[in-house]
């Protein structure tokens, strides 16, 4: 049986006529993982024996008919949420043989549906980058082409979707780390309203700006998973106490009148030709569909990387310090002394682009250039707000590239780290407006590499952007990777 | 001669059940990392939560010292590493506290008068403690007790508005007192939970601008505090004499010699990076919110201070000495609420039971009876009940037992029972047996009523006070006239 492009849904339907059973089919994907991922490297860590376990009592909880739409759905699971018993690394050295007592809030969530846990997922180090290519443990390549990358920092989640060795994974995204791996892979990427889902068990990187979310097939499984996660929790102080409602229950509802944004300088200079052709002929398509195209503008824009950089960057610097090697995590063997010892084991440790980013947030935060950088982000952080409220006063949803580029190679990763960040500008505003959005393929380019588009919704409306980018999918023909 | 101009930043642990950002217990002591968990040890993907509770004492705090409480109020990072911060910051407040304007007033003594002088307080604002390191030079190994972390701690930060050592004392002393009564902070020096760091300079009645200061970090006593001041204004008055500068710079005051230590200078100062906290999410008051907490707020000293003078008709003086502390001012509150004699009870309180309080027989913090059982006692012997002498027997017996006072009383035979058939009995029975003594009374010598009183005081043990027996046994001789 090829599981490789099924869906939840499907999934679901299998399960419960039993044609398949939950340890079958989570034999399936372990099978595809063990065949294909030596090559894809997608996975950090293959929790086979949990997924047999766990295989086992969901079928018990099928067999006794109060199955739950997640119930014996393998997920893969990103390597920065915290999995009580299985190594959390963040594709760092650092964190190699850690191994947290205590479960992220999202996997409680996931495991009280019974889900099948595959395994956990490769990201760039700590979650900074967009190309997987900064992880310590696993370098993911692309399910398009083995020489691309898949996009980051969740781009073992995205690899993995695409490729079809799991149906669905957990993300987060900090600046696009869900959304835009999953353009790079041709998959549906969601990135929830900031507070929409716990952020308790995932290792923070910029704690303002930190969501998990859903990758998967396409975005009516992106919303199951979002049922699942979705809420608050009394252990995270910023999760939100709106109520969660049914994100699959504006599926298949028309996208007639509804009025959908495109922001001039989200299609000008340094977004490739190919990516804008795609997304405004997606935009042509919703227009056929009676949706209405209202062109606008977001003049903050040209400074929304720079803002995005100082403030994740300051919050990394500071919620990254507490790995000095003494409770847990990589301890040198040199030192004499405590700042020794912690020095060393940082510097041991931590890669090249952490240790950057760890540099350029001290940096921002120190007396006397505090209000020139981290206060002047701040500000540009309200302005850029405040342009997205303008629009959504008028519009209903935005829509725009998720990347200016399908995924590139993996030798042509650029060196110069402005340029590199450059790459996050369609991405970054939105979790600087805590924003939620959903990307989803609208093409391929020539060679077959798949192009994203992102859906940018209000706050807490992500059931309406799910429906629109549903209402795409369903008059789109998905390629999948010649891989597979 | 220099004037000494002192701020102080008092550290206070508040009184809350759990900690600030946890659900472990914010109990003092415990076996060495006991009461922790992920998220006070900063485990990697945990989240600190705000406990409501403590802000709630926080802004008792404020109200008790004075302040204004800010509707809005934002918490920070302050960053730097050290093994007791396991998160590698502190969750603290620096530029939207809770507290602001605050002053707390204390009495002085100028030229033989005392005067009530303010001191203001310029900020109080929430935080988390540290944790605690253990050194152990023998194996040379440094250890971590994490059971502190976490636990919430205010910081009262004055203007610089005291002038002496005593001044000092004084304000801590008031501050404490102000932190009990408001139940936020029991205020154990001794345990930690009040510490205090103290920021000092000198200079001359003449000169307009203060002097440089130094700060003497973590006083745990009000002695130390005391001493180190004293200290600081000797060192500095020595350096200025000498035509030296005093250079800003933190320093630790040695309690085994009594003198300050250079800890770092200005140049070494931490770069703490302060940024906006963005797990917690701001405090925002509404009025209502404000005036609910401020209707928690117990009753403060001063206006216990006027209830007594005023209602009750107390004395100044003693009213003073039952506000000192607030155990002894609750234990009078409580008395008063079973027997309704303030008088009596402060009278009772201040002659007898703190005298057994100050001989060190009892302490106030624990006394093995109630206030209930106190008022009882002080009622039966308003009552004659039991005679002023042997009440004050019952109170020894009672510190001694935690007995209740009827039962003492009763198996001691120190209860009267006022029964009048015997007392008239006692008399005629004493009489008859001292008919010449009788007839010396009768004939105007007065001075043998004293043994006629000791015979039939003698017999009427625990029937009647000796004032009845005095009455009644006048009574009868002078019928015999």
């Amino acid at each position: 049986m090829d599981v490789s492009q099924l869906k939840i849904r499907q999934l679901r339907e299998m399960l419960d006529k039993k044609q398949i059973s939950a340890a079958e089919l989570a034999d399936e994907y372990i099978k595809r993982i063990k065949k294909y991922d030596e090559k894809l490297e997608s996975y950090i860590t293959v929790t086979e024996e949990i997924a047999k376990e766990q295989a086992k009592t969901a079928q018990e909880r099928i067999n006794a008919g109060s199955a739950s739409a997640l119930t014996g759905i393998p997920i893969a699971v990103k390597d920065n949420i915290c999995t009580e018993g299985v190594k959390t690394t963040c594709a760092s050295r650092m964190l190699e043989n850690f191994v947290p007592p205590y479960n992220a809030t999202v996997m409680e969530k996931l495991n009280s549906e019974n889900i099948v846990m595959l395994g956990k997922t490769s990201m760039d180090e700590f979650a900074m980058g967009g190309s997987t290519q900064t992880s310590a443990f696993a370098k993911t390549k692309n399910p398009y082409d083995l020489n691309r990358v898949p996009g980051g920092s969740s781009g073992g989640s995205a690899a993995c979707v695409s490729a079809g060795l799991a149906p669905a994974a957990l993300g987060s995204d900090t600046g696009g780390s869900i959304r835009q791996p999953a353009a790079f892979c041709g998959v549906t990427g969601l990135k929830p309203t900031y507070g929409r889902v716990s952020r308790y068990g995932l290792v923070a990187f910029a704690s303002s700006l930190d969501q998990i979310g859903p990758i998967a097939r396409d975005a009516h499984d992106c919303a199951l998973v979002l049922n699942a996660i979705a809420g608050c929790d009394s252990r995270d102080g910023t999760s939100s106490r709106v109520a969660v409602e049914d994100f699959t229950a504006k599926i298949g509802m028309p996208v007639k009148g509804m009025k959908i944004a495109v922001p001039k300088e989200f299609y000008a200079e340094g977004i490739d030709s190919v990516v804008r052709d795609s997304v405004l002929s997606a935009a042509q398509k919703y227009k056929d569909m009676g949706a209405e195209i209202v062109e606008c503008s977001m003049p903050s824009l040209k400074y929304a990387v720079a803002a995005y950089y100082l403030i994740s960057s300051a919050e990394a610097s500071s919620n990254l310090s507490r790995y000095d090697g003494i409770k847990y995590g990589h301890r040198s063997s040199k030192g004499d002394s405590y700042g020794e010892l912690v020095c060393n084991s940082r510097s041991e440790g931590f890669g090249e682009e952490v240790k950057r980013r760890i540099l350029l947030g001290n940096y921002a935060l120190s007396s006397g250039y505090y209000d020139a950088y981290y206060g002047k982000a701040m500000a540009l952080k309200q302005k850029i707000r405040a342009e997205y409220e303008e629009i959504f006063k008028i519009c209903d949803v935005i829509l725009t590239p998720t990347a200016p580029s399908v995924a590139y190679g993996i030798n042509e990763n650029i060196t110069d780290p402005v340029k590199m960040y450059q790459a996050d500008i369609c991405t970054v505003t939105v979790n600087i407006a805590s924003l939620p959005a959903i990307s989803t393929t609208c093409g391929y380019d020539a060679k077959g590499m798949p192009i994203g588009m992102s859906i940018i919704g209000k706050h807490f409306d992500e059931a309406t952007i799910i429906q629109v980018a549903d209402a795409f999918e369903k008059n789109f023909e998905a390629v999948p990777p010649k891989m597979v | 001669m220099y004037i000494p101009v002192i701020g102080l930043e008092i550290h206070a642990e508040l009184l809350t059940k759990s900690k600030v950002f946890c659900n472990c217990s914010a109990e003092f002591g415990g076996d060495q990392n006991s009461r922790c968990c992920p998220v006070c040890t900063g485990m990697p993907g945990t989240l600190p939560v705000i406990n409501q509770t403590a802000v709630e004492y926080a802004v008792k705090a404020g109200f008790a010292l004075n302040c204004e409480i800010n509707k809005f109020s934002v918490f920070d990072r302050k960053n730097y590493f050290y093994p007791d911060l396991p998160k590698a910051y502190q969750i603290s407040q620096l530029n939207y506290p809770l507290c602001i304007n605050g002053n707390v007033p204390i009495e002085v003594e100028v030229n033989g008068e005392k005067i009530q002088k303010n001191i203001r307080i310029n900020r109080i604002h929430l935080e988390e403690d540290a944790g605690k390191l253990i050194h152990d030079d023998y194996n040379g190994v440094s250890l971590a007790d994490y059971n502190r972390c976490g636990i919430p701690l205010i910081e009262i930060v004055t203007e610089p508005d005291i002038r002496s050592a005593e001044e000092a004392r004084a304000f801590v002393e008031k501050v404490s007192l102000l932190l009990q009564y408001a139940g936020v902070c029991d205020c154990k020096m001794e345990q930690g939970s009040l510490r205090c760091d103290v920021n000092i300079s000198i200079m001359k009645p003449t000169d307009s601008q203060f002097g440089t200061r130094a700060e003497i970090k973590n006083l745990n006593s009000l002695k130390s505090i005391v001493r180190a001041i004293e200290y600081e204004i000797k060192r500095q008055s020595k350096i200025l004499d000498g035509g030296g500068k005093v250079i800003q710079e933190t320093r630790r005051f040695n309690d085994n010699h009594g003198d300050t230590k250079s800890m770092r200078s200005k140049e070494d100062a931490h770069d703490y990076r302060y940024f906006p906290e963005p797990d917690i999410v701001q405090v925002n008051f509404t009025d209502e919110d404000l005036a609910e907490i401020r209707a928690k707020l117990p009753e403060l000293p001063e206006k216990r201070f006027e209830r007594y003078t005023k209602e009750y008709g107390l004395s100044e003086a003693d009213a003073k000495i039952l506000i000192s502390q607030k155990t002894i001012s609750d234990f009078f509150n409580g008395a008063l609420e079973v027997y309704n004699n303030p008088k009596s009870i402060s009278s009772f309180i201040i002659v007898e039971l703190l005298r057994r309080v100050n001989l060190g027989e009892v302490s106030m913090d624990n006394l093995p009876f109630s206030s209930k059982d106190f008022a009882v006692l002080v009622q039966m012997a308003d009552e004659e009940k039991v005679s002023k002498n042997d009440a004050k027997t019952i109170l020894r017996f009672m510190v001694e037992t935690g007995k209740k006072p009827e039962e003492i009383a009763k198996e001691n035979g120190f209860l009267i029972t006022n029964d009048t058939g015997k007392v008239e009995e006692v008399i005629e029975n004493v009489l008859s047996a001292n008919k010449a003594i009788v007839e010396q009374w009768l004939s105007g010598e007065q001075k043998v009523f004293g043994f006629l009183m000791g015979q039939c005081t003698k017999e009427l043990k625990g029937v009647c006070t000796p004032k009845v027996v005095k009455d009644s046994l006048e009574a009868k001789l002078n019928s015999m006239k």
